[in-house]
């Protein structure tokens, strides 16, 4: 059961929508772009990844598209913590 | 001060960023002769198979340039120059420097057989090869999606035999052949055949021929060495550099596929061609150059990669000996993955859900993820980190271990420990 639960913070896209945002592990990014191209508002997802930052966008809708169509795994949801400042 | 950074890969635009990030005044020129400049080649699988325009390969803006400040000459670096500290620019202008960055990259290696020079014979380095390639399959989803039949040759008796193990090779293996691929084993090419400058056919050593339009080859990849031939540099299969980048030339540095990067936890030079420590070579070495010094430690080599539409994660060392299909190291590969570990292996899952551990005496040395790729970031964490595993060995050893869980269980009670 531990895998079902490894990542229970930030799987839930109900929870994400309300208090999430999409943070990336951009050592495993090759900036083909394909998050950018997808995203249905123009944020340049991939310039945060190569910075190493969240996308923490006020536009970002949390759709999800970026996460779902990046073929490395680079991106996933993550609750936004108010009090804790994190790379996360 | 002047940077003269050879190269518009990614191991040169981040030696950019990481020279202005110390010094914002000293003056830096960028040298290529890539009509592209800077984009993203591990993307160009991409924009083959349709998903991703070649307009969106490219990640910088001309405000990102502006702000970085350097200037782009688009030329061919012919010479370098060392006693004069130039190197000569399409063969006749001399450009100083105060410090020097290689990032010339590397290219495939050519295919060494009569024909190969014929109008359908091509290969994947570049967008300009990509764009040739799409051009002559008059743009299609994937090729087979475009009703094109695909014959595979393979030298050896299976596929990335160095990297996979035989059931991962399977796996792969069976997937192409459901989407129509027809793989020759033990396959080697002779001959291409043309007919009016065009490819018409492949002529195998067995004496079979394979009718075709297009033959594609990728048999591995090599530095570009030319640039180094004149200049007593010492250099192996790549430019050798410390672990500061430099290379026996204090004011000249190496980053990225050319470079052959000396570790010093192994003791070893090892080439890779990978996108991320290309990435982190050319930070390290713009910091050197600026003033900052800085080592580059080499990580867990690590790659996501899609084999025959199955996403696979390689991490660390998973592999052994070499493979009959390449003659350099494969693209998007690395010299690690085939040192022999000192591991047992433990496995899990089935075909499209896959995992293999290579487990050392107290740390995971590397893993295989195909298919589900929940873990995949937990264990490169643990590998890059050399999480002590002592307390789960003996439960993953076992029998029919329920692997995935034993690691998702460990993960998250390291990763609280480690405070990741």
């Amino acid at each position: 059961m531990a895998l079902l639960n490894i990542f229970k913070n930030n799987s839930s896209k109900h929870n994400v929508l309300a208090t999430g945002h999409v943070i990336s592990e951009s050592s495993r990014c090759v900036q083909c772009g394909i998050c950018s191209y997808n995203c249905p508002i123009g944020i340049d997802v991939r310039a945060h990844v190569w910075r190493d930052e969240a996308v923490k966008h006020s536009e970002c809708l949390t759709c999800g598209e970026c996460v779902a169509r990046c073929p490395r795994g680079v991106l996933r949801f993550a609750q936004t913590d108010l009090f804790v400042r994190s790379k996360e | 001060m002047r940077y003269v950074i050879i190269g518009a890969g990614v191991a040169g635009i981040s030696a950019v960023e990481a020279i202005r990030s110390v010094d914002s005044d000293g003056e830096i020129i960028m040298v290529s002769d890539d009509p592209y400049g800077y984009y993203s080649r591990p993307g160009l699988a991409y924009y083959l198979t349709g998903e991703l325009e070649d307009k969106a390969l490219f990640p910088r803006t001309k405000e990102h340039y502006q702000k970085l400040n350097f200037n782009f000459l688009k030329a061919r670096v012919t010479r370098i120059l060392r006693s004069d500290h130039a190197v000569l620019v399409d063969g006749k202008s001399k450009l100083v420097y105060n410090k020097l960055l290689i990032a010339v990259g590397a290219r495939a290696m050519p295919l060494g057989v009569a024909g190969a020079n014929l109008e359908g014979v091509v290969k994947l380095d570049h967008l300009a090869d990509a764009k040739h390639i799409l051009k002559l399959a008059k743009r299609g989803k994937t090729l087979l999606a475009r009703g094109m039949k695909v014959n595979y040759l393979l030298r050896g008796d299976r596929y990335w035999s160095n990297v996979l193990d035989k059931h991962e090779s399977h796996v792969v293996e069976e997937r192409l052949t459901e989407e129509g691929v027809v793989l020759h084993h033990k396959a080697e090419l002779k001959e291409v055949i043309g007919k009016k400058g065009h490819v018409v056919g492949a002529m195998l050593v067995d004496g079979r021929t394979l009718k075709c339009d297009m033959l594609a080859y990728a048999v591995g990849i090599s530095p570009c060495m030319e640039l180094m031939e004149e200049t007593n540099l010492a250099k192996d299969r790549g430019l050798l550099v410390n672990e500061h980048l430099q290379t026996t030339d204090l004011d000249i540095y190496a980053a990225g596929d050319v470079a052959q990067v000396y570790d010093p936890l192994s003791g070893k030079s090892a080439l890779d061609s990978l996108w991320s420590p290309a990435h982190e070579q050319g930070r390290v070495a713009g910091w050197n150059m600026a003033g900052r010094k800085a080592a580059y430690l080499k990580s867990a080599p690590f790659n996501v990669t899609r084999l025959a539409g199955l996403t696979t994660t390689i991490i660390g060392t998973v592999g052994r000996g070499k493979d009959e299909d390449l003659i350099g190291i494969a693209r998007g590969d690395s010299e690690t993955w085939r040192e022999l570990p000192e591991a047992i292996i433990a496995q899990s899952g089935f075909d499209v859900n896959h995992m293999r551990l290579m487990v050392g005496e107290k740390t995971l040395v590397g893993a295989i993820l195909m298919g589900d790729q929940t873990l995949s970031w937990p264990l490169q964490k643990m590998i890059a980190g050399k999480a002590d595993i002592s307390s789960i060995r003996e439960q993953i050893m076992a029998t029919d271990a329920p692997l995935a869980d034993l690691v998702a269980q460990f993960w998250m009670t390291w990763r609280t420990e480690e405070a990741l």
